[in-house]
């Protein structure tokens, strides 16, 4: 039997599709035109797999497409594909991503631009499928650049941001987007899918240069070394994290002219802040919520905005301070935890304290847990959140707890 | 010792092989001390592990009036500077290489000025001086009678080289190892054998001190030190270029793991190609007849070459301490045959015409 491949459909204006967070991750990579992607099923990051599995067998995507024997192969597959010039994609979620870890610390030590997803999930026990983003942040100290996005529009935008900024040599660093699971991943929103050709504008063949392993540039990659050389090799992580800021910021000014989307700042998405006097701050799909709450409160009066952090990694530190030094008070909300960290505070909570504790203007900060395991931040809590801020901007902090769970039974 | 607060002993040992030694070696030294109320520390370098065959390595004891004097010397973990040297294997004075871009190092060079360098050897102090780097700081050479042991590989076989050690640290340095102290110590590892402490009276009575001088030494060896690149220099991505066919790690030479090196009769060699083929370390080259030189800058001195040459002494292990470089011999044989084999009867103690009698001397050193 013959099969008969249909040629590559290729739209010369920009579409738009109904599509899921996956399946608009899944159109990022057909239009970066990915040259290897690993998979190992587990919910949410299966729906990519699926999603890029159609695309394949209809003929409209061509990636050489790995089912691996586990999430750690998955990853290191993608690593090595990368060492030898692919342009590569892969994810996973949860106690997957964990079981990824040795390959997920490795690929950052190598500066080797692997692009995934993490989808974020609660890690078992016990087994639970919605969003947590301690995933994640689980690799916050490594080296992998972390955005998260807040709708489907953006998690294709950010991927493509994300090939754009880890592969830009003054970078090479990996790129984790976050997506919240069942909120992002598995609910359709109209998404604008660009052109093939405005996409071939805005990046780059991916050219690793001398670092490429090919038998005409004979190196040796990750040799065994000791205590004289890991520290240089540190700092140059370190080196080019600092870079990633920039680099951010010029992809960014790139997107917003080809695409025309992507918001005024490449790290904070601001809602009513102008005149507020208290905002709360977090990532993901937290916003959506939120944004109903502060329309609401509005209405009665209060001075209540959002702030939502699209990159944790690299922390924005100057934009953060520069916007959070402008309210009396911040509450934080946290879809994690830290357990025993300084107030019980989660990562994010903690992160936002440490860069603003050295401004002369310090509002106050209140730290929410809230919406663990994808459980929902319904309206009553989102009041509650906001209320509790409130007051610490009347009143200053209070002595005892200033971290809040919230939406918890007793 | 100048420092009367605490004394630092470093033993130079060839890795695996006496490892065991260097350890006991150093625990030796606190026991003994201890038992002056002294207090100490024995370590072994990290950087050493895994050890490698032949590979120098290192070991510490400090030794200490107390615990504040113990963490001021302990603030640096591996001394930069050591009161006493131990080398338990003569060989290791032509110079220490313990890693990649480590260099290769003079046998005094952490010694502090006017301290101490014992070496366990048959030899005297002058051929041993003469086998070490001109020193710009004058020491003391102390020879403790024996050959290099290898008590320490895989079992402890006890041949009391550990025992003569002790005996000879308690002649240059009785404030800290008052020699009834280091017998009483070697009793206790022997679990009261008390041929122990008679050995280390033989090493006390036996150990022949000699001053070497400032500028006493040989040029002969090569210069090998690097300098570390910075952040900023290095490759990013942990990444580092590979070898070109047939260039040698100039980083990591590794010559100093030997003891001893393979000389070739090119007279009576074959050309069968099995030591090229066998060698694990690729330091034969071919030369335009066909005969497989020695590069001695890469040679270990592993003895496969010996072991796989099917043809009777064509290829001779030889006490490395008898040459004074690296050269290649290759190039006296190509040009003077007669005087290469004189040479190659001399130090290696077999007849160069395997049809010939034996030399008469296989003693002798040479250059």
């Amino acid at each position: 039997m013959v099969v008969d491949v249909k040629t590559r459909e290729t739209s010369e204006v920009e579409t738009e599709q109904l599509a899921t967070g996956c399946e608009a991750i899944a159109e990022a990579i057909r239009l970066a035109d990915v040259d290897v992607m690993a998979a190992y099923p587990i919910r949410p990051y299966d729906g990519v797999m699926q999603a890029a599995a159609k695309l394949i067998a209809n003929g409209k995507m061509d990636v050489e497409y790995i089912v691996a024997d586990g999430e750690h192969s998955q990853f290191e597959i993608v690593k090595h594909a990368c060492a030898v010039g692919s342009r590569v994609f892969v994810g996973s979620s949860g106690v997957g991503w964990f079981y990824a870890f040795e390959a997920i610390a490795v690929t950052a030590g190598l500066r080797l631009p692997v692009v995934a997803i993490c989808g974020n999930r609660a890690l078992d026990d016990p087994g639970a499928f919605g969003t947590e983003h301690n995933d994640s942040l689980a690799v916050r100290d490594l080296g992998w650049l972390l955005p998260w996005a807040e709708t489907a529009q953006e998690a294709l935008d950010l991927a493509l941001m994300a090939w754009r900024v880890g592969e830009d040599r003054r970078v090479s660093l990996p790129v984790a987007i976050g997506l919240d699971g069942a909120f992002l991943t598995h609910s359709q929103h109209i998404v604008k899918i660009p052109t093939q050709a405005a996409v071939q504008r805005f990046l780059p063949k991916f050219d690793l240069g001398d670092r490429l392993l090919h038998p005409d540039n004979p190196i040796t990659i990750a040799p065994q070394v000791d205590q004289d050389w890991l520290m240089e090799i540190r700092r140059q992580n370190d080196h080019a994290m600092r870079q990633a800021l920039g680099v951010i910021r010029e992809a960014h000014a790139d997107f917003k002219t080809i695409f025309g989307r992507g918001g005024d700042s490449p790290f904070l998405d601001e809602f009513m802040t102008e005149d507020a006097e208290v905002v709360v701050i977090g990532q993901g799909t937290l916003s959506l919520p939120m944004k109903v709450a502060i329309r609401r409160l509005r209405k009665e009066g209060h001075k209540v905005g959002l702030v939502r952090l699209k990159w944790f990694r690299p922390f924005p530190t100057e934009e953060v301070v520069r916007s959070l030094g402008r309210f009396k008070a911040i509450g934080v909300v946290d879809r994690d935890y830290s357990f025993g960290s300084p107030f019980y505070g989660g990562v994010l909570y903690n992160e936002i304290r440490s860069a603003l504790y050295s401004q002369a203007s310090r509002p106050a900060i209140v730290g929410f847990i809230a919406g663990l395991g994808g459980r929902e931040i319904e309206q009553p809590m989102a009041t509650e959140i906001f209320e509790k801020t409130e007051a610490a901007a009347r009143t200053g902090l209070p002595a005892g707890d200033v971290c809040h769970w919230i939406g918890v039974r007793e | 010792m100048a420092d009367e607060k605490s004394i630092s002993v470093e033993v130079v040992y060839r890795g695996i092989f006496q490892k065991t030694l260097a350890q006991r070696i150093c625990r030796s030294i606190v026991l003994a001390s201890r038992k002056k109320g002294h207090t100490g520390t024995a370590f072994s370098r990290y950087g050493d592990s895994p050890e490698r065959n032949g590979v120098p390595a290192k070991q510490f004891a400090i030794v200490a009036v107390d615990e504040i004097e113990l963490e001021a010397s302990m603030a640096k973990y591996e001394p930069a500077v050591v009161d006493i040297s131990v080398a338990v294997d003569d060989t290791l004075v032509k110079g220490v290489e313990s890693w990649a871009w480590y260099g290769r190092q003079p046998i005094w060079k952490p010694i502090r000025e006017g301290g101490t360098l014992l070496v366990t050897s048959e030899k005297t102090p002058g051929e041993i001086v003469a086998q070490s780097d001109r020193t710009p700081k004058p020491y003391t050479l102390g020879i403790v009678p024996g050959g290099a042991s290898f008590a320490g590989l895989w079992v402890y076989k006890d041949d009391h080289t550990d025992y003569r050690v002790l005996g000879a640290l308690a002649k240059v340095a009785p404030r800290w190892l008052p020699l009834e102290a280091a017998k009483q110590a070697a009793l206790d590892l022997a679990k009261g054998d008390r041929s122990a402490a008679a050995s280390v009276q033989y090493g006390y009575d036996a150990t022949v001190l000699r001053q070497v001088g400032a500028g006493e030494g040989t040029d002969g060896h090569e210069k090998l030190q690097f300098t570390k690149p910075g952040w900023t220099t290095m490759r990013p991505g942990i990444v580092v270029d590979a070898r070109k066919p047939g260039q040698r790690n100039p980083q990591y030479k590794k010559y100093t793991a030997r003891t001893q090196r393979p000389v070739v009769n090119f007279d009576t060699c074959i050309k069968c190609t099995m030591c090229w083929l066998d060698c694990p370390d690729e330091c034969f080259e071919v030369t335009p007849e066909g005969h497989y030189e020695v590069v001695y800058e890469a040679c270990i001195g592993c003895g496969i070459c010996a072991q796989v040459c099917p043809v009777k002494d064509c290829i001779v292990m030889v006490d490395e301490l008898k040459f004074a470089d690296n050269r290649d011999r290759w190039q006296d044989w190509k040009k003077d045959r007669g005087a290469y084999n004189t040479w190659f009867e001399k130090v290696s103690g077999v007849p160069a015409d395997p049809k010939a009698a034996a030399p008469a001397s296989a003693a002798g050193g040479d250059d």
